[in-house]
């Protein structure tokens, strides 16, 4: 991983009151030494006795009709059990595979089953199921099935489908599945651009991308058939709404339904989703009466998980003489894929909001997205979902602006930037920004970047007619997450609430149970919780033990995704703890036989105020709680709270991000050479897991700005699928991170807080992509599609040298 | 990622191993570290009934004075190669390439060996093998027989072993001044070379490999007789893609694979000096 270089402002990274223990101290996760000593059991490695392995023949093309399935050779393999067609299973299904999110009335959804029926849609739709008495024996015994195909041709561009040439599901009659729109102030729109001084339009692609976590998906179900009830494993984001999700989808009543998450081993948005195999798994364990496992191949990654992305964006800016934005127009094409997943639909969505940035807009907003379907694996959430896409636009439109107008990309920022004592601020949409410095984030990264030398040097680089180009890219982002308030989410027709459910138990021996909704696959919860318990409770972090992601244990909740953990389930906790101590107050009150409002509770102690000296521990507290010999009127035994929260807004983390790159002009090669972000997500819980996260985030955003696509051919045949071939950038390709931090807590929680998750990928993208346009701007190159590969760069510097020779001063 | 079904037999010594392939014929593939062979079987493009495996053939790995020459077991792991003091003095080129295949997980079991009989034209070690003017030792059931570097990369995967002989050592002329250049060009460290040049220069003569320019590991004539010819550097590396059929896949295209030979070449050969 990469480390923080320097931490120049150690003093101001400690959140919150100087007071505290606990909080905004950096502290060792608690989750690593076992998961870094393989003790920690991730799906695949559970030992489950007698389990079937399901392998699943999967289409070798992008769009074809079945004509004819033979699975006899299958059924002769050795170790084989059973093998299905989509018509054998087709009694399993009450519903198609879930769709969550119908973003319009008229969305045109095909239906979607766990294996594909008459035609297939996308290289890696399945097709047959196979169960046999080893993984090894499933995998073989799908050579010997023979699928006979008619292919047809193969949908892969977006503007192309929409022509309808080639319709993908007949039944819909075409290849759109629907158009949102928000229009606000539209007459203003059209005035802001018929009057503008500056006006600036482009178009840029988000290219999909392949989530990659290092644990690929796995599933098993157990059933147990003479109690009811069926036990799914699985290396999931939500197993809640997973639990929801396959009682509507087959009928099984849900308090029959147990749902597990293990050890999951990163998920990005790739495992917030309901997926054929685990619906397969569970099916076919109940047919079977017996265990059904699967566990994915890297390759089946590459082609049956959802993918992120995938736009192609348009974005017009209008500004007046200044240079301040008067209008903003997007228009979005969002690639579906071939069917719609849980909340494919919505995720360009979660952008719209966006556009505008961290600028003060007037109310002269259009937007539109059309979704679109293709021959191409479905897409859905890839951490950050819709923002980083919406944070490219702006900011690399932002550039531009700067670049027409000869104010630079820091003047023309400030000019636009919603300013400290506007928070809390309206938006033209009506969404509240809760509390922000961007002015205070720019001057403070600019600082730890030298800007100043690093311009000079350029320039210097320039005069010298050097062939190492260098390039500073700036990015001032926000991000709306913390995911969310219910009545927002009801507004966008989301299919579920926002809220989070925690429970805070001080056992007998004033130890502490805390059961979170949240499921964790990487973020360190166990530890951040465990620091807010210990730290308002006046326990040892040690003597929490936090409880997740098995719905048995932890029945309500809600799930992790959409930097929604600490915003959301670290405040319901917060509210728990408030909760246990008002009851802990009454039983110490009890026993000092004074009022309960007189007590003051600090560290662990309650203690009458003005009488320090009269003072009883919570583990006293706890353990009369749990006798209940001597309760007062009215209190029940033992000392536990509930919550569920439902947060009344959104939460708005910002900062700005700085990328300086080096870029070989004679190949085209691109080189970071520093990168510092300034993060401010409120108060810090965990400063190291704040760093963890920015770090993650960053390569993450730096990983789509110069390495990662998932490219297919024009007969939309995948040919990334492995790590050989899609980039996952390693340790040893990516800069020493700078990370610095400005905090601005969050109003609009108890603890300050605002989510960090996806701030790093959505602050990166633009700011490497603006820093290597940046590097080619004086050759009068003003956009690189990403990833800016060696080719990309190098071709764009070639078409600029050509068209600066044929035409005299020819900036393109 | 599960191969198709195969038996596996260990090879106890290099005759039981060319015995062995006698034995199997078309069905045997030979398995050391495994690093090539592996995940082309994972992905069933490779489906041998059988694995002969020299891994536990202690016997080939060695780095040897030999004289004029340095002779190198097969069964040499990269990271032994790269950590040679005898190579890194006397063709410190192949020490440092050794060092810049894969990641350390894959130096610490790929071998030179099997490495070179991959006859893969986006590996590394065969371009410098190419510079240096090694050649590779064959034994089969007929004896032990010597094949030029030059002689030995046949077509794409195709080595010029016979089916029953087996590879058991590298051989390359000592030059402890020599200058040399290993330029790979990739965009994640532990990737293939898009592009690589190997370049050697001693006392006049020269010698110059490219890594993925065509369907075999490539020697640069036309480099080489540029600079014997005088030219410069730089004049030289206009030749770097004659001869070479590049391919197109997703990282590049024939014409950038041509335009940055050149600009590697020249580098490498600035670099390696007179």
């Amino acid at each position: 991983m990469t480390t923080t270089e320097t931490r120049p402002e150690a003093a101001d990274a400690v959140a919150g009151p100087a007071e505290n223990r606990i909080l905004g101290h950096a502290r060792v996760r608690s989750e690593d030494p076992r998961l870094l000593s393989g003790e920690a059991k991730f799906t695949d490695d559970l030992e489950i006795p007698g389990a079937l392995h399901l392998a699943l023949l999967r289409s070798p093309y992008a769009h074809a009709r079945i004509t004819s399935i033979d699975v006899s050779g299958a059924l002769a393999s050795d170790g084989v059990v059973a093998a299905y067609t989509a018509e054998d299973v087709a009694d399993a299904w009450i519903a198609p595979m879930p769709n969550a999110w119908a973003v319009t009335e008229d969305l045109k959804n095909p239906p979607h089953y766990p294996l594909a029926s008459g035609k297939v849609c996308h290289v890696g739709d399945g097709v047959v199921a196979v169960l046999a008495t080893s993984n090894e024996a499933a995998r073989d015994a799908l050579d010997a099935i023979v699928v006979d195909y008619e292919p047809l041709e193969a949908v892969v561009d977006l503007e192309d489908a929409l022509t309808d040439r080639v319709i993908i599901h007949e039944d819909l009659g075409t290849n759109a599945a629907y158009t949102w729109k928000l229009d606000i102030g539209e007459e203003a729109v059209a005035e802001a651009f018929a009057s503008a001084a500056h006006v600036v339009k482009e178009r840029y692609v988000q290219q999909r991308l392949i989530a990659m976590a290092m644990e690929p998906r796995a599933v098993a179900a157990v059933p147990q058939p003479f109690g009811g009830d069926i036990t799914l494993y699985s290396a999931t984001q939500i197993p809640h709404i997973l639990k929801v999700m396959l009682a509507t989808t087959m009928g099984i009543p849900e308090q029959q339904i147990r749902v597990i998450a293990p050890s999951v081993g990163g998920g990005f948005g790739s495992k917030l989703n309901v997926y054929a195999e685990e619906l397969l798994c569970v099916a076919l364990a109940r047919k079977h009466r017996a265990p059904v496992r699967w566990v994915e191949e890297r390759t089946e990654n590459g082609q049956a998980t959802v993918q992120g992305r995938g736009q192609i964006q348009n974005i017009e800016l209008a500004a007046d003489e200044a240079g301040k934005l008067l209008a903003i127009r997007v228009n979005l094409l969002g690639d579906m894929g071939g069917y719609l997943q849980l909340l494919t639909a919505g995720i360009p969505l979660l952008g719209a909001f966006l556009y505008a940035g961290v600028y003060d807009l007037p109310q002269a907003y259009s937007f539109s997205c059309t979704g679109v379907f293709t021959t191409l694996t479905p897409t859905d959430a890839y951490r950050g979902a819709g923002r980083p896409e919406a944070t490219y636009a702006i900011e690399r439109a932002m550039d531009r602006l700067g670049a027409v107008t000869g104010l630079g990309p820091l003047e023309v920022r400030r000019r636009n930037f919603i300013r400290k004592e506007q928070f809390p601020y309206t938006a033209f949409t009506g969404l509240t920004y809760d509390s922000g410095d961007h002015d205070l984030a720019l001057t403070k990264a600019l600082q730890m970047a030298d800007y100043d030398g690093v311009r000079a040097e350029q320039a210097q680089r320039r005069a010298d007619g050097s062939t190492k180009l260098l390039g500073i890219g700036v990015s001032t982002y926000f991000e709306m997450c913390g995911l969310a308030p219910s009545k927002v989410l009801a507004s966008l027709n989301f299919g579920a609430g926002g809220w989070e459910s925690a429970t805070v138990r001080v056992l007998p021996t004033n130890k502490v149970q805390v059961v979170t909704g949240a499921s964790p696959h990487g973020q360190g919860h166990e530890t951040s919780w465990s620091m807010i318990v210990a730290e308002r409770l006046g326990v040892d972090p040690e003597d929490v033990e936090v409880l997740h992601s098995d719905t048995a244990i932890a029945p309500l909740g809600l799930d992790t995704y959409g930097s929604r953990s600490l915003a959301v389930g670290g405040v319901a906790i917060y509210m728990a703890i408030d909760k246990v101590i008002d009851k802990a107050k009454l039983i110490a009150a009890h026993i000092l036989e004074a009022n309960p409002d007189d007590l003051d509770f600090d560290a662990g102690m309650f203690s009458v105020k003005g009488t320090p000296t009269q003072e009883v521990p919570l583990a006293a507290v706890a353990f009369a709680a749990f006798t209940a010999h001597d309760l007062p009127e009215g209190v029940e035994p033992n000392l536990e709270a509930q919550v569920s929260y439902d947060p009344p807004n959104f939460s708005w983390p910002f900062g700005t991000h700085i990328c300086i790159v080096e870029i070989d002009e004679e190949t085209g090669a691109v080189d970071v050479l520093k990168y510092v972000a300034v993060d401010d997500c409120g108060n810090q819980i965990n400063p190291t897991i704040v760093d963890g996260q920015v770090h993650g985030g960053v390569v993450q955003g730096m990983a789509q700005a110069l390495f990662e696509e998932a490219v297919f051919d024009a007969d939309g045949n995948p040919l990334t699928s492995t790590l050989a071939e899609y980039l996952v950038p390693a340790a040893s390709d990516v800069p020493s991170i700078t990370t610095g931090h400005t905090i601005t807590p969050s109003p609009t929680n108890p603890l300050g807080v605002k989510g960090i998750g996806e701030a790093g990928t959505i602050g990166s993208t633009p700011a490497v992509m603006n820093a290597v346009v940046d590097a080619l701007s004086h050759l009068g190159v003003t956009n690189v599609e990403m990833p800016a590969s060696p080719l990309r760069v190098w071709t764009a510097i070639e078409d600029a040298r050509s068209a600066n020779g044929s035409s005299a001063g020819g900036a393109s | 990622m599960i191969p198709t079904k195969f038996d596996y037999v260990v090879a106890e010594s290099v005759d039981h191993a060319i015995a062995l392939l006698a034995e199997h014929g078309d069905e045997a593939k030979l398995i050391a570290g495994g690093h090539s062979l592996l995940p082309l079987m994972k992905l069933r493009l490779a489906t041998p009934g059988i694995l002969i495996d020299v891994d536990r053939l202690e016997s080939l790995s060695y780095v040897r004075d030999d004289g004029d020459t340095i002779a190198i077991g097969a069964r040499t792991r990269h990271c032994d190669v790269q950590a040679s003091g005898l190579l890194q003095s006397d063709a410190p080129i192949l020490s440092h390439a050794a060092g810049q295949v894969g990641d350390p997980q894959v130096r610490h079991r790929g071998t030179i060996g099997g490495s070179i009989a991959h006859a893969d034209p986006a590996s590394d070690l065969p371009a410098v093998l190419l510079a240096l003017g090694g050649s590779l030792v064959a034994q089969g059931p007929s004896g032990t027989r010597e094949i030029p570097a030059t002689e030995f990369f046949r077509g794409f995967l195709e080595s010029a072993l016979e089916p029953t002989e087996l590879l058991t050592e590298i051989r390359v002329p000592k030059a402890p001044g020599a200058g040399w250049s290993f330029q790979k060009f990739n965009r994640r460290a532990q990737d293939w070379a898009i592009v690589g040049v190997a370049a050697v220069r001693n006392n006049g003569s020269s010698g110059v490999g490219l890594v993925n320019m065509g369907s075999t590991p490539l020697f640069a004539a036309g480099v080489v007789d540029a600079l014997q010819a005088g030219a410069s550097a730089a004049d030289a590396a206009a030749h770097a893609d004659e001869g070479t059929e590049p391919q197109n896949d997703v990282n590049a295209t024939p014409e950038y694979r041509r335009h940055l030979v050149k600009v590697l070449v020249r580098r490498a050969l600035e670099d390696a000096g007179g």
